[in-house]
């Protein structure tokens, strides 16, 4: 235990000294949570919104105002020509065109069904299905009014109609940051904790001094316990810090136990801590290190559900996700930060990591060779 | 005859196809300077690394310090010292934050700890650079440092490869003013160089060439052999014996 | 030009010694376009959801069919009391509830609204607004087909320019084309070059009859091969795995890769004039180039949603105006005149970090 303590002792010493990494401790968290936060969003403002109406009725024009008055869409441009509309959007200047033809207004009082045309800019996928469900919406609430307001139909359009109450749980006002903030943490934790301790082994490996502490009689689970746990601690910390600037900022929500997030975190960062270290003991350089880390947290980013739904994938992806313990840690500070799930519903994924920690961790010390 | 502190019998090392060190066979006895030369590349830093247990051999004995290298290198690892030609101190570590990691890891009490370094910094006299870190010390400083680590755990064998490379004479010479000393306390020392004028100071020498001792005798002895006024000429005849 | 040669030989040597490098170096591009094209969809498909059904009558088996088989959906438990919601939701299995009240067909029949409630799970508020919306649809569609077309509807004629299926690829191929050239050329440059100064061969050679400005050329040069490689490789990938076609030209899109290319590599020698460690030249790569590349570029997140400061920022960003330029050549077929603008803004980059870079350089020197 004793010698553990050495190492550890080592360690903070250099981490303390070095003049760039120090600051780079406390500056990545609050550029993480202050600007990426505000550059990961998918809440939809802004949306530019191009008219062109033929119609020229009290119906079209109450349709555009309709979109006009939503916080998410901002007008553009209008023309009566639907060559004008396209350039723009071929330009960028444009995200959706509305094309109310001519006889929209007509056809409405008459009774009958009609027709609108939209045009999306669907180069982005996601934006382009998200403008499109707000579309819709704005085109149904629309609807109901036109029809409520003329006294249209009220009859036919109460009957069999449905009567849709929505309830957005966990985060009612749709504030994307809620969703986004635990994300960056996750990944803010895995880098320092991942890159910083396999990196420092691997620095000693390629200057040498790796050899003077592979010539004394230090045990291998000793060394490695004392590269992992100051990272271990530093890692904490930083979600610490992470947590208290999301809290003071962004006002985001903990409805769990802290305590449980915080001992899950635990678990979680020996395990990737263990992936960081086992990284090391098969690389030389640390630049083949780091480009190892970049091509597996890349991989492994992607997949944990920080931006898309991990139950969408396919199911070969959610297999894979097993040994990906971004996902398990993804999916779990979410559930205890914004849906205070207790600890019986995370049991599985701590159980799992457990595992996870204890056997990648074995595997690094067996790994690691005192002679060669 | 004395013990026997190093026992190597038939040892050989391959990377792959190429044999990096075929069939040694030597010993050294205990207290005394052994010197192991060689041109560069003749296989001295492979043979070393097997005798600290850093490396396995592909075949044949080798007993250190009453060890066994195949099976026993961690035991063996705590009854020797090593002090590699890569340089082996922090840079980012103060001269005491160095001993202390050290002498730590070797598992030397606090208490002790704390008296050893103090009296190693007290005896180079840089008790007011203690707290200089190894990057700001001069080359010849941080040598003598990494050599008075490397004995911190009061070892039975030292052994030292290379230790003087890169500086100047003055500071060699107060190197192996340090050798003598540790010697006369009974630790035995191993050391390569290509100094030749070094190899004066040792008891006894082997001289290695493309992986194979071609000699080992004392400096004396050697020279009376070859006839010759010097290590050196003894060295430039054998590797010019092999060129034939 | 002798010893030039021999220098730009160790450079190569260095890397194809090195076979794992190698294979990730190639590899991660098609890993990464494989991933983006197969696992990060934005496809809604069987969301996990549970029905709490009240009435059990004609109409709510109906629509709740409806929902299951329509792929979006996939049913995971049927609830019996508003009790059970929480613990489903908070076990994080099921994202949408969907809650029919009593009497549903009945009040339908008497001409009320039937009452159905979805509560979904907003801890993802994309994907809840994307699922109730489709839930919404579906739903109203039962009910148009119920009315059997009583007209009382506007029905939107939605139409997706540049990309009629919402695949992501038009989308991640050139956000991964910026990903990777960035990744390869300035992070890995500037870590080789720092790493030269940590080992302190940096010094070697210095003194040796090689010019400071061929030791930055020689170093650069592999680097490039690389990435123009990797750059086909993706463009490859992307039409034979994705049918994603290159509308416009490919020489242009070539050269304009060749572009970003310098711009980047000269980026990553800026980096290695300021940091003297391979670590500090790996945090300020991920954190001045990979997190900007993939957040404040418009690869993944649409700049006009940030605010208007960060807006400012991402002006900065190289990656912003090279993905421009491949959609605008690749997806929508354009030549010059639409991206002559772009074209010169990324020149102007390589050429102000190229001169800042020989400054630092000469500074140190002296």
């Amino acid at each position: 235990m004793r010698t553990i303590f050495y190492i550890i002792q080592k360690e903070f010493i250099q981490v303390v000294r070095n003049r760039v990494m120090l600051p780079m401790m406390i500056i990545m968290p609050i550029f993480q949570m202050l600007v990426l936060l505000y550059a990961a969003t998918l809440e939809m403002k802004h949306i530019e919104l191009f008219v062109v109406d033929n119609d020229h009725t009290e119906a079209s024009r109450t349709l555009v105002s309709k979109f006009e008055g939503s916080p998410f869409y901002k007008l553009s441009g209008h023309s009566a020509s639907i060559k004008e509309a396209e350039k723009q959007m071929k330009k960028d200047k444009t995200d959706i065109i509305l094309n109310i033809k001519k006889g929209f207004g007509e056809s409405l009082n008459r009774g009958e069904g009609t027709d609108v045309q939209v045009l999306i800019n669907a180069i982005n996928g996601t934006k382009a299905g998200l403008i499109n469900a707000y579309s819709l919406n704005v085109l149904s609430e629309y609807m109901g009014e036109y029809a409520k307001d003329k006294g249209l139909y009220s009859e036919q359009f109460s009957s069999g109609s449905l009567d849709v109450r929505y309830r957005y749980w966990f985060n009612a006002e749709l504030n994307f940051k809620h969703f986004m903030l635990p994300g960056i943490l996750v990944i803010l934790v895995t880098i320092m904790g991942m890159a910083l301790s396999a990196i420092s082994f691997v620095k000693e490996k390629e200057i040498g001094t790796i050899e003077q502490i592979n010539v004394t009689p230090i045990r291998k689970y000793q060394f490695l316990a004392g590269k992992l746990l100051p990272f271990w601690i530093i890692a904490l910390f930083e979600l610490a810090f992470g947590l208290t600037i999301g809290k003071i900022f962004f006002d985001i929500p903990i409805r769990g136990s802290l305590f449980l997030l915080f001992s899950f975190s635990s678990v979680y960062l020996l395990a990737v801590m263990g992936i960081g270290l086992f990284f090391s003991t098969i690389t030389r350089t640390q630049q083949q290190i780091m480009l190892l880390f970049f091509f597996f947290n890349i991989v492994f980013i992607l997949m944990s559900g920080l931006f898309t739904p991990v139950e969408s994938m396919p199911q070969w992806a959610q297999t894979a996700n097993v040994v990906n313990p971004l996902a398990y840690f993804m999916r779990v500070i979410r559930m205890i930060m914004l849906k205070g799930s207790g600890v019986q519903d995370i049991l599985r994924e701590l159980i799992s990591l457990s595992i996870y920690a204890v056997l990648i961790l074995s595997l690094a010390v067996w790994r690691y060779r005192k002679t060669s | 005859m004395q013990e026997k502190l190093i026992e190597v019998r038939g040892l050989t090392k391959k990377f792959g196809e190429f044999i990096a060190i075929d069939k040694l066979d030597f010993e050294v006895f205990k207290g005394e300077i052994f010197g192991f030369l060689g041109a560069n590349g003749a296989g001295k830093t492979t043979a070393i690394k097997i005798l600290c247990g850093l490396s396995y051999p592909s075949s044949g004995e080798v007993n250190v310090a009453g060890f066994d290298v195949y099976t026993q290198t961690e035991q063996l690892k705590l009854n020797i010292g090593y002090m590699s030609q890569k340089f082996s101190l922090y840079e980012d570590l103060t001269i005491y934050e160095n001993i202390r990691f050290y002498g730590g890891i070797y598992g030397i009490g606090r208490k002790e700890l704390h008296n050893k370094s103090m009296q190693l910094i007290r005896k180079f006299g840089l008790v007011n650079e203690r707290n200089s870190l190894i990057a700001d010390i001069p080359l010849g400083w941080k040598q003598k440092i990494a050599f008075s680590i490397a004995i911190l755990h009061d070892p039975k064998i030292i052994f030292l490869d290379e230790p003087t490379g890169g500086v100047d004479p003055i500071t060699r010479r107060q190197f192996w003013d340090l050798i003598y000393e540790v010697s006369g306390e009974g630790m035995t020392v191993f050391v390569t160089t290509h100094y030749m004028d070094e190899a004066e100071y040792c008891n006894r020498v082997s001289i290695m060439d493309e992986g194979k001792i071609v000699a080992i005798d004392t400096p004396n002895n050697l020279k009376s052999s070859f006839g010759a006024a010097n290590m050196d000429e003894v060295f430039v005849k054998i590797a010019r014996g092999t060129e034939k | 030009m002798k010893s030039f040669y021999g220098f730009i030989r160790k450079e190569f040597l260095h890397i194809f010694r090195d076979p794992r490098t190698l294979l990730i170096l190639f590899g991660m591009p098609i890993a990464q376009i494989m991933i983006f094209g197969y696992v990060v969809t934005n496809e809604i498909k069987d969301i996990p959801i549970a029905i709490l059904d009240h009435s059990k009558d004609q109409a709510t088996r109906e629509i709740s069919n409806k929902l299951i088989s329509s792929g979006y959906f996939k049913l995971v438990m049927n609830l019996t009391s508003l009790k059970e919601v929480e613990p489903a939701m908070k076990k994080g299995n099921v994202k949408e509830v969907i809650v029919f009240e009593p009497d549903f067909r009945k009040k339908m029949e008497s001409g009320l609204p039937g009452s159905v409630q979805i509560i979904a799970d907003a801890s993802d508020p994309n994907t809840a607004n994307l699922i109730v919306n489709y839930t919404f649809g579906i739903m109203q569609d039962y009910m148009a087909q119920y009315q059997q077309g009583k007209p009382n509807t506007i029905v939107p004629e939605v139409r997706m320019i540049y990309n009629e299926g919402l695949k992501g690829v038009y989308m991640f191929v050139p956000g991964t084309m910026a990903l990777i050239l960035m990744l390869i050329s300035a992070m890995m440059t500037s870590i080789s070059i720092s790493r030269e100064k940590e080992l302190g061969t940096m010094e070697v050679l210095m003194v040796s009859p090689i010019k400071p400005f061929q030791i930055v050329v020689g170093k650069v040069i592999p680097y490039i091969g690389l990435s123009f490689i990797n750059a086909v490789v993706i463009i490859v990938l992307g039409f034979f795995v994705f049918g994603l076609p290159v509308k416009g030209s490919l020489i242009i899109l070539l050269l304009e890769s060749l572009l970003f290319i310098s711009l980047a590599l000269s980026l990553g020698i800026l980096i290695s004039t300021v940091s003297n460690s391979q670590m500090v030249a790996m945090f300020i790569s991920l954190l001045g180039l990979m997190l900007p590349t993939i957040l404040l570029s418009g690869f993944i997140y649409p700049i006009e949603n940030m605010p208007v400061v960060l807006q400012w920022i991402s002006n900065l960003m190289p990656p912003k105006w090279f993905i421009i330029v491949v959609k605008n050549i690749m997806i929508k077929g354009e030549g010059w005149q639409f991206i002559w603008k772009e074209t010169l803004i990324m020149m102007g980059m390589t050429a102000f970090f190229l001169l800042v870079a020989i400054r630092k350089f000469k500074i140190r020197l002296e």
